[in-house]
This record gives C-alpha cells, sequence and structure tokens, in this order.
C-alpha cells in the first residue's frame, strides 16, 4: 500500500514535471528558428553599415579633398592677392630733385615686370611724387620724369608700352604729410595702381 | 544767388557809368610832377602825407561816415603802394570841418609844420544815395594844387571812386598808372581742395573762381584780363584749361602726360605751355584756342615754367639741362638759349619785369626758398627774404613797384606782397587754408 503512495505521489511530481519539460522543450524547439533569423539580419546590417561607413568615409575623403583643394586655392588666391597687393603697395623711392632709378628701384622694377608677364591682361597706372620743397610747377615736371623712368625700365624689361600709363601728381599728394626728410623720403615715390 | 546779384547790379551799373563822371576841378595838370617819387630808387624815400577827414556839407551822421569811411580808404589804398608816410590825423593842427579845402583858403604853413609835403583835402555830399566828392591834392611846399577831382556816383561805389583818384595821384607823382584797378589770383585749399580764387590788389573781396573738387594750379591772366589758364586734375590727369572770366566759354588741352605752367603771349591771344606728350617736357606755343602753333624748347630733361619780356621776344623759363634747376632766357625769333643764374643749385618760378629788366625767381640756398631779383643781363642779383620760412612764387604788380609772393613765415602758407626792393613786406589777406602761387593782373580787369 506504502508503494503504491509512493509511485503515485512521484508519478504526481514527475508527470507534470515531464510536461513541463516537454512544453519547454517544445518551446525550445520552436525559438530556435527565430534565433537563426535574426543573424541572418546582423550580417546585413553589418554590411549595410560597413558600406554606409564606405560611403560616409569617402565623403569625407572627398570633402577633405574638396576642403584641401579648397585651401590650395585660397592659399593661391591669397598668395595671388598678396603678389598683386605687393605690386601696388611696394613704391619705389627717389633722390631730392632726381628721376634716375637707384639699386634697389630696379630690383623692385623687376618684381613689378613678373608679375606683369604673369598677369598679361592687367594694365596700370604709375603715378610720379614729390616732397613738398621746391616749386609746384617744377615739381609737376619732376614728378612726370619719375613716372616715365619708371616706365621706361618696365619696357626695356619687356612690358608693352599699352599697358603702362603715367600720371604726375607733383608735390600735390604727399603719403605723409611731415615736413622732415623721413616724410621726404617717403614722398619722392613712384607709385602703382591697377586700372 | 550769384544770378541775382548779377541782375541786381545791372542797373547800378548803368547808372554808375553815367554818373560817376569825374571832372578836373582845376587844370592844374601834373606833367613835370613825377620826380616826387622815383620808384627806380633802391632806397626810397616814403614821402609824408597828411589826409584829413573829408569835410561834410550837410554834416549829416551818414556823411560823417562816409566822409570816416573813405578817407581812411584813400589812406589805406596810397599806403599799400609803399610811397607814402601817413601822418597821424591827432597831429594835425586844424579841424577839417572847420577849414576851407580849396588852395585859396589852405594856410600850408599848418601842413609843413606838422611834416607833411603832400595834402590830400576831401568834402562829401549825400542826396538820395548818391554821394558828390571832390578831392584835392597839394604839395604844401609849393603850396600848389596837383590835382582837383570832382566825383559822383552811388555810395556803393565809393570804392571805385576813391580808387580812381587813387589812380589819378600815381600817375601824377611817378608818371605811371596806378595798380588799384588790378586783381591777385591765387591758389587756396580754404574749400579743402586747391581752388582758383581772385581778389582785389589789396587783398580786398576774395572769390572763389573754380569748383573743380580736386587739384587746381598755377592761374594765368592773359594780357587783356579777360582769359585764365590753369592747370586742373579735372579729369584726374593735370591738363590745361582756357577760360573766358565772364562768359561761359573755354577751351581745354589734354594730351598724354602734363599739360602745365600756362603763360600768355604779352599783347596776343596765344600762351607758352609745358606739354610732356612727348615723353619728354617742352614748352610750346600754343593758340589762345589750345592749339599747338610750335615747339619751342628742344632739350631732353625738365623746361617748364616760361614768363615773357613785356614785349614778347624773350622767355625765361626753368630747365635742369644743366643738372639742376636753373632760369635760361630764350630769344624767340634765334632760339638762342642763355642760362641766367649761376649761383645756388635750385632756380625756379621766374617772373620778368613789367620794365622789362629784371627777373624775380624762386632760389634755394641751404634749404631754405627765398625770393631773388636779378638783372636780365645776370648782373645786380639781390635778394629779397631772409630768414623768415620759405618764400616762393613772385609775381610783379602790373606797374612794376610791388612783388606778390608766398610764404610760410607764420605757419601755413599765405599770399605777403612786398616793394621790388623787399621792403614793406605784409600779408595780403587772411583766409581758411593755405594759399599760394599769387598772379598779379594786368593793370586793368574788366568787372
Amino acid at each position: 500500500m506504502r508503494k503504491k503512495i509512493w509511485i503515485s505521489l512521484v508519478l504526481l511530481l514527475v508527470i507534470p514535471g515531464l510536461l513541463c519539460i516537454a512544453s519547454c522543450a517544445k518551446k525550445a524547439v520552436k525559438v530556435e528558428p527565430a534565433e537563426v533569423v535574426s543573424a541572418e539580419d546582423e550580417a546585413a546590417r553589418k554590411a549595410a553599415a560597413e558600406a554606409a561607413e564606405r560611403a560616409e568615409q569617402e565623403k569625407l575623403a572627398k570633402q577633405r579633398a574638396i576642403e584641401v583643394q579648397r585651401l590650395k586655392e585660397e592659399q593661391a588666391a591669397r598668395e595671388k592677392m598678396a603678389a598683386r597687393n605687393m605690386f601696388i603697395n611696394e613704391n619705389i623711392y627717389f633722390d631730392f630733385d632726381k628721376y634716375n632709378l637707384l639699386p634697389l628701384a630696379r630690383k623692385i622694377l623687376k618684381r613689378k615686370a613678373d608679375w606683369l608677364w604673369n598677369n598679361p591682361d592687367v594694365s596700370v597706372i604709375i603715378e610720379g611724387h614729390c616732397d613738398e620743397r621746391g616749386t609746384n610747377e617744377y615739381n609737376l615736371a619732376l614728378g612726370d620724369r619719375r613716372a616715365e623712368s619708371a616706365k621706361a625700365y618696365l619696357v626695356d624689361l619687356g612690358i608693352a608700352r599699352a599697358r603702362l600709363t603715367t600720371v604726375s601728381y607733383g608735390e600735390e599728394r604727399p603719403v605723409d604729410p611731415g615736413h622732415n626728410e623721413v616724410a621726404w623720403a617717403k614722398n619722392r615715390r613712384a607709385h602703382f595702381t591697377i586700372e | 544767388m550769384k544770378r541775382v546779384n548779377r541782375l541786381r547790379a545791372w542797373p547800378a551799373y548803368i547808372i554808375f557809368l553815367v554818373m560817376m563822371a569825374s571832372f578836373l576841378i582845376c587844370p592844374a595838370l601834373c606833367l613835370s610832377e613825377y620826380d616826387y617819387v622815383d620808384i627806380n630808387s633802391p632806397f626810397l624815400r616814403k614821402i609824408p602825407i597828411a589826409i584829413p577827414l573829408f569835410k561834410t556839407m550837410a554834416k549829416s551822421p551818414v556823411e560823417k561816415r562816409l566822409s570816416e569811411k573813405a578817407s581812411d580808404l584813400l589812406s589805406e589804398t596810397l599806403e599799400f603802394t609803399g610811397y607814402f608816410k601817413m601822418l597821424d590825423r591827432d597831429a594835425f593842427l586844424v579841424d577839417p570841418e572847420k577849414s576851407d579845402i580849396t588852395a585859396l583858403n589852405i594856410n600850408f604853413q599848418n601842413w609843413t609844420s606838422i611834416g607833411a609835403e603832400l595834402l590830400i583835402t576831401g568834402s562829401l555830399q549825400v542826396k538820395d544815395e548818391i554821394i558828390d566828392m571832390e578831392l584835392r591834392l597839394y604839395d604844401t611846399f609849393k603850396s600848389r594844387l596837383l590835382i582837383g577831382k570832382r566825383y559822383r556816383g552811388w555810395i556803393n561805389d565809393q570804392r571805385k571812386m576813391i580808387r580812381r583818384f587813387c589812380n589819378d595821384v600815381i600817375h601824377c607823382l611817378t608818371g605811371k598808372r596806378g595798380i588799384f584797378d588790378s586783381k591777385i589770383a591765387f591758389i587756396s585749399t580754404g574749400s579743402g581742395n586747391k581752388e582758383i580764387y581772385i581778389c582785389e590788389f589789396d587783398g580786398y573781396n576774395p572769390i572763389q573762381k573754380t569748383h573743380n573738387k580736386n587739384i587746381t594750379l598755377s592761374p594765368a591772366w592773359s594780357c587783356d584780363g579777360k582769359w585764365i589758364a590753369y592747370t586742373a586734375y579735372k579729369k584726374g590727369r593735370p591738363d590745361l584749361y582756357i577760360e573766358h572770366l565772364k562768359e561761359k566759354r573755354g577751351f581745354i588741352v589734354e594730351k598724354k602726360g602734363i599739360n602745365i605752367t600756362p603763360a600768355w603771349v604779352p599783347g596776343k591771344f596765344a600762351l607758352a605751355a609745358t606739354l610732356s606728350f612727348s615723353g619728354d617736357p617742352e614748352i610750346y606755343m600754343l593758340t589762345g584756342t589750345g592749339k599747338i602753333i610750335k615747339k619751342l624748347t628742344n632739350k631732353r630733361g625738365i623746361d617748364v615754367s616760361p614768363s615773357w619780356s613785356p614785349d614778347g621776344k624773350k622767355m625765361a623759363f626753368v630747365s635742369n639741362r644743366s643738372g639742376t634747376p636753373q632760369i635760361y632766357i630764350m630769344d624767340i625769333d634765334s632760339r638762342n638759349v642763355e642760362r641766367l643764374t649761376f649761383q645756388g643749385r635750385y632756380n625756379t618760378s621766374p617772373s620778368w619785369s613789367p620794365d622789362g629788366d629784371k627777373i624775380a625767381y624762386c632760389g634755394m640756398e641751404n634749404g631754405e626758398f627765398n625770393i631773388y631779383v636779378i638783372g636780365v643781363d645776370g648782373n645786380d642779383l639781390l635778394q629779397l627774404t631772409f630768414n623768415e620760412g620759405d618764400n616762393e612764387s613772385p609775381s610783379w604788380s602790373p606797374d612794376g613797384s610791388l612783388i606778390a609772393f608766398s610764404s610760410n613765415r607764420e605757419g601755413p602758407y599765405r599770399i605777403y606782397v612786398m616793394s621790388a626792393y623787399g621792403t614793406d613786406q605784409r600779408s595780403l589777406l587772411a583766409l581758411p587754408g593755405e594759399q599760394t602761387n599769387p598772379r598779379w593782373s594786368p593793370g586793368i580787369v574788366s568787372n
């Protein structure tokens, strides 16, 4: 009798346990296909991400290239502008009552001629200036001679005469309004502007 | 505004022509009196002259005011010449209102005793805006009337009457026409740009003549005083403009390079000017309409600032053909050129004297610019300004007795006047900005 009870007890415990296992097993079997699908997705996603990344990197590379190009161009433009500014800002200077070209002036004019070679479309006005000493009238003629000296030298260096015009301002447009040799030296100049 | 003034001025001007007649009160012509003032004497003695207040006929306040104004103006105008020493009215022994103004009743001893050698008496009457003036010049030592004139005109024309009388006085005493109808053109920066202004001989009534708003330089009077030529940067470069002063017409010389330093040929509607279109600044003869007649100079380097001899046969100019700017004289027919200045390394701005025997110029010595006068033969070099800043741009008065010039002796550049011998240096006028480049007109300039 006691034995029957034990068996029924075991059964009582085991069957639901089995049932439970079976159900669990069933469940596990059911889960398995889902796990396979997820792996495939992952791979696709990975591939997509990799592709996106590649695209992104390519884009970045392209952008970098563009940026580099832009910087290069900017640099070139800057250099061009600097060369242009230098052409405009670099005056040549003369001694009092003189219009012959000093050695430094010749050096600067050679640079200007190079720039004019590289910028064949540009026409230039050469302004001749004097310091305040002396007669306005004589200084107008002196300014004319200074501008013409610069022009003649550039023509000698191969720049077309037609690209160069001169205008004398005599002592009428000083850059430095002072009344001393420092100011005078700055004012005895030929100045270049682009037409 | 200007037009309105002109229109309003018209009837007055016509009436002025009719009415401002001057009458010779006494036929005592001043034929051989030129020895009073010898303007060729370098050590000029100033003649003491007395000019009492003009006697008023109606004794009204208006007359009193005008009398004071007129007698003061007469004194100032004559004093401007540098020939006279004005005696102080406080020292006079007689009251003009109580004494007579005609020779018959003047006690000349009252004047000789205070040192007056000349005496000018005047009387004045005002009726309906019209003024009657009688003016007489006496030699007090000889007790003689030298000039007597009566003037009648609008009150506003009093200045003209006084000037006319002054012209007569100067003609009587020196044998030359006075300068009182002349004007002075100059450059002023008062407006912010260099523009041409014109004032009367004594600095009175300066008027801005150009409104170019850039750079305007080198005014030059035509011989009849009707035209003015100048250089301006109206189009951004130094072109030459020839303009009629009254009518709105003119000509322009706008060749490549500089078109500068005009100088009218005496007695002709033609001028000399420096043009550099050939690549080198040379002096050319141009018609008054700006067309080239011929090239005058032909030398590499700077040739600039022509100034004509009064007979138009010779031309002084500046050239750096010797290495430094110096003054040369060209004989126009033969084209023969001779160097005039040898002292100093910078001599410019020649101005040929109206008498034809001298040339005033600007020279630099030790960094200072001064006015010099030299005989056309190169002798008798005379320095006129000393140790008073820089002095430039001399220009003779039409009678050759005075020289206008610009100087920065008081800081900014202003116009000054001195005698032909450098005496009596004084500032001509006070204006804002700086004034340079004075050019004295010929004797008569039409108003």
